[in-house]
């Protein structure tokens, strides 16, 4: 039987872990699908205050994780697929394997969403992407496309320029929500272009032959749909939280997101609390996250006190 | 790195890999990969299981951007498995260290 058990590694698991473990909490980590999460898949963090001349996301989470063994939290490189938080102790599964725990710690956290199409499922990895910096490397001197509005697509796109030879924004509306800056920097890019009032609908290639070949996209105004050829395509139209495991067992809300009481981390269920973004819809930093991460495992350790 | 995993670029991917008799497992990557890192420990467990009926290699696709290109590799991490210096199996991103042995064991059956 374990005391705590924290599922997810990203800046709130693993501020989670630490303090967690400070207090003797022998905490497990469940590291899950992404170790390090989201910060694992940018360049520089230039934001994450005690780091002066930035650091890289995944060299930032290295030093979470080590901080966090060094008082000894035992971390894995395991995903949880079910757990049960019907009875107590609750049961967070791993394949067949069952952990019992007191209690739990929930920073899952978010993932990149996707349009939803078969198409994009099967050429993820061959031409379509949620991840610049992972493989925009591979699209030097290609013309390629960039989905979305937001700053997550300015800066992608921005960043693509470094590879690509031309990127095309394709985006919904007439207008981007990305801050003004955000905009400027991208609309001001020789290498960019947009696409207004526009949606991919389908795409085309063969994942074992040369990949993404092109898409079918369509004119929002007039319904009118064209074929584009491409290279690639990255999708930043935002990030939904990965709370799939507990629909059912906790409060969440219409989006995903867990529902935690105001000022606290504590969920709809005794003994489990949720942090980082995978209850923060509004600020979704580095540094908020572990800052609930850190809420969340004294609100554990005043937990167990009282149990 | 473990030494059982060897590290393969232009000059030598014809020798140890295309010319291999036995499965090769090749794992593309990166320093500026985060995932990549992620499954390093998976293909040293492997490396280790494996050594002596297959061979488990790592490529940094920035100093074999020629060989990235040739396989159509446009993410990382990405395995790709050769058999007789023919791809047999392709895996892209997070894959399970049971997913991989078992795409080797049905190779060196095969």
């Amino acid at each position: 039987m374990h005391k705590v058990i924290i599922i997810g590694s990203g800046p709130a698991g693993l501020t989670s872990a630490i303090y967690a473990a400070r207090a003797d909490l022998n905490p497990l980590v469940f590291e899950g699908v992404q170790p390090g999460g989201q910060l694992t898949i940018t360049t520089d963090v230039e934001n994450y205050p005690g780091f002066p001349d930035g650091i890289l996301g995944p060299e930032l989470m290295d030093r979470f994780r080590k901080q966090a063994q060094e008082f000894g939290a035992k971390t894995l490189f395991e995903n949880v697929d079910r757990v049960d938080f019907s009875s107590k102790p609750y049961k967070l599964y791993v394949g067949d394997k069952e952990y019992e725990t007191e209690s739990v710690i929930i920073s899952t956290g978010a993932s990149a969403k996707l349009l939803g199409l078969e198409s994009e499922t099967k050429l993820m990895g061959f031409g379509v992407s949620a991840c610049a910096t992972c493989d925009g490397f591979f699209f030097k001197e290609k013309d390629i496309l960039v989905v979305g509005g937001g700053d997550s697509a300015m800066e992608e796109a921005t960043y693509l320029t470094k590879f690509a030879s031309s990127v095309t924004i394709v985006h919904r509306r007439e207008e981007f929500r990305a801050s003004k800056i955000m905009q400027d920097r991208a609309l001001n890019h020789p290498k960019i272009s947009v696409m207004w009032n526009s949606e991919i609908v389908e795409m085309h290639g063969d994942p074992a032959g040369k990949g993404l070949e092109s898409v079918d996209i369509r004119n929002i105004p007039s319904g009118e749909v064209s074929n584009l050829s491409t290279d690639g395509v990255f999708m930043a139209i935002g990030h939904k939280p990965n709370s799939d495991v507990f629909k059912g067992q906790l409060d969440l809300n219409d989006a995903g997101y867990i529902v935690t009481s105001p000022d606290s981390t504590a969920t709809s269920v005794e003994g489990v609390f949720a942090s980082g973004d995978i209850q923060d819809f509004t600020y979704k930093q580095a540094v908020t996250a572990a800052g609930s991460g850190c809420m969340a495992a004294i609100e554990v350790e005043r937990y167990l006190e009282g149990h | 790195m473990s030494e059982l995993t060897i590290d393969v670029n232009e000059d030598n991917f014809d020798a140890i890999v295309i010319n291999s008799d036995k499965p090769v497992l090749v794992d593309f990557w990166a320093e500026w990969c985060g995932p990549c890192k992620m499954l390093t420990p998976t293909i040293e467990a492997i490396a280790e299981e494996y050594n002596d009926k297959s061979s488990i290699v790592k490529i940094n696709v920035d100093d074999a951007p020629a060989i990235a290109t040739k396989y159509g590799i446009r993410s990382i991490p990405s395995i790709l498995l050769f058999s007789k210096g023919e791809v047999v199996e392709q895996r892209v991103g997070a894959v399970s260290k049971e997913e991989l042995t078992s795409l080797l064991d049905k190779t060196i059956e095969g």
